[in-house]
């Protein structure tokens, strides 16, 4: 059924239909209508045999979900910023408790300055915690990755926690037509959670126990082996998806008009239906240039990106991200990914903390570098002069 | 060829066999006769490692050995000042 819903509750119904038991959660903004949406639906009976419990704080939130997952339950929640910052040191639990927690992260700034507006700093803080991390486009994107998150997070070879990565306000506040799943869809494609352990009152359990120096490397070992076993779980069931629904949002990466392409960007997010708008463009005009919408970052598509880009000469990264101290996350990735190959790496960080990233943007950066005009490298762009100054 | 659980998950109470008395720095001793047997050491103990007993109608403090860290809230928190945090023998090592 097509209509015109806020990203908000493309999340929130999606959530519904994937019949979960436990959702927690703390308000922050851009997240607060989701669980809103949610808490509204459970109040008016739409959730059967679920609880929502709101809590504290989102360490809290956190908290309650692993338990509750540990006990066998579907489980949500969804967050940002200084809220997944929070959530941290319990989500990180969680994936070495290897728990299958699905959660949505509104893409938001991190503090200090304070900031609720767009970037990607805050799921990038936790990129090496053995969460699996999709980003996604649009509202429609979003709405369609909610079951197929847990459809491979509760998947017996991956068993991980799984963050939908959507921008904050430029997706979750925005109104877009999207093609909402009926129940008996997704109760034909999602079966019910099947724990391989729980904690039960019969037969309690430990779960994330203490590992001494001569056992602990095993289990960190056996959870990079789930994160690399993910990788053809998440193909499979975005294939599936594709079959099941005809839309396509294609594999880890969707590789526009790269073959042939002398310069390709890379793009994560919402900000990719910008650049290929860009792009199409200046194929009109005759240039080639292609694209690469990174879908998946964890696990990072290594063997996909090598694949794509092997033969395009320039590869541009346009992301809203850093790394203090080195450079923007996915170009990190990226130049790692293609290692030893002759691409030349334009890496770009733009629009941190909501900074308006125009059209005009896009274009100049590409141009610089078909050009030549800029060497290889690591750039801010959109920033005005400033220098620091004592108050 | 080991054998380790998805997620760590175990049985109940096997992080019992591990012994973490060993980590801490420095161990209480309390003087019996100062303790009133008040338990304020028993229920700050955030490793659950002291127990107020009795003997011959006097009650005094035990600590578990075994399992305590060394952290000094028994110490601090007691009323009559019975508690006294000892430097382990092996940390006493001084090099000129
Ligand atoms: S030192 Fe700390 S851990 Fe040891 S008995 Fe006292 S309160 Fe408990
Ligand atoms: S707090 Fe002091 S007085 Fe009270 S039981 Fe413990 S050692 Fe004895």
């Amino acid at each position: 059924m097509m209509k015109v819903v806020r990203g908000f509750y493309s999340v929130a119904h999606a959530v519904k239909t994937c019949k979960p038991n436990v959702i927690s959660a703390y308000p922050i903004t851009p997240q607060t209508e989701i669980v809103e949406n949610l808490a509204a639906m459970y109040a008016n009976g739409e959730l059967e045999n679920c609880v929502y419990i709101t809590a504290e704080s989102e360490f809290s939130a956190a908290s309650i979900l692993v338990g509750a997952s540990a006990a066998g339950a579907r489980t949500f929640t969804a967050t940002c910023s200084q809220g997944l910052i929070l959530m941290s040191e319990v989500l990180i639990n969680a994936a070495g408790m290897r728990l299958p927690i699905v959660l949505v992260n509104t893409n938001r700034a991190l503090s200090a300055p304070l900031s609720i507006w767009n970037d990607h700093q805050d799921s990038m803080f936790m990129r090496d915690a053995g969460i699996i991390q999709v980003y996604v486009e649009n509202n429609q994107e979003a709405h369609d990755l909610i079951p197929q998150a847990y459809k491979i997070a509760e998947n017996s070879k991956v068993l991980l926690p799984f963050m939908v990565c959507m921008d904050g306000f430029k997706l979750t506040h925005a109104y877009e037509p999207v093609n909402l799943h009926t129940q008996e869809m997704i109760d034909e494609f999602l079966p019910p959670y099947e724990p391989v352990a729980k904690l039960s009152v019969e037969k309690p359990l430990t779960f994330g126990a203490y590992a001494p120096p001569h056992i602990y490397m095993e289990f960190r070992v056996a959870l990079q082996n789930a994160m690399e076993r993910a990788r053809k779980v998440i193909e499979d069931v975005f294939k599936e998806w594709a079959e099941f629904t005809k839309r396509d949002w294609s594999g880890h990466i969707a590789a526009e008009n790269v073959d042939g392409a002398e310069t390709a960007v890379v793009t994560m997010g919402s900000i990719t239906s910008l650049v290929r708008d860009v792009i199409e463009e200046l194929r009109k005009e005759g240039k080639k240039v292609g694209l690469i919408k990174l879908r998946t970052f964890r696990p990072f598509p290594n063997d996909e990106i090598k694949k794509a880009l092997e033969d395009v000469n320039k590869v541009i990264v346009i992301e809203r991200a850093v790394s203090f101290g080195n450079e923007g996350q996915v170009a990190i990735e990226i130049k790692n990914a293609l290692y030893g190959g002759n691409n030349e790496i334009y890496s770009f960080a733009v629009g941190l903390g909501g900074r308006d990233v125009p059209r005009e943007l896009i274009v100049k950066i590409i141009d610089n570098v078909m050009k030549g005009k800029v060497k290889q490298g690591f750039y801010f762009e959109g920033v005005h002069e400033f220098r620091e100054v004592i108050p | 060829m080991i054998e380790i659980t998805i997620g760590a998950i175990s049985k109940p109470m096997e992080a019992k066999k591990i012994k973490t008395g060993d980590w801490g720095t420095e161990y209480p001793v309390v003087d019996i006769e100062k303790c009133s047997g008040c338990k304020s050491c028993e229920m700050f103990c955030p490793d659950l490692c002291v127990e107020v007993v009795k003997e011959n109608r006097k009650k005094y403090a035990v600590f578990n050995y075994d399992y305590c860290k060394g952290c000094g809230v028994c110490a601090f928190v007691c009323p009559e000042d019975a508690i006294k945090m000892e430097m382990k023998e092996i940390y006493k090592l001084e090099v000129e």
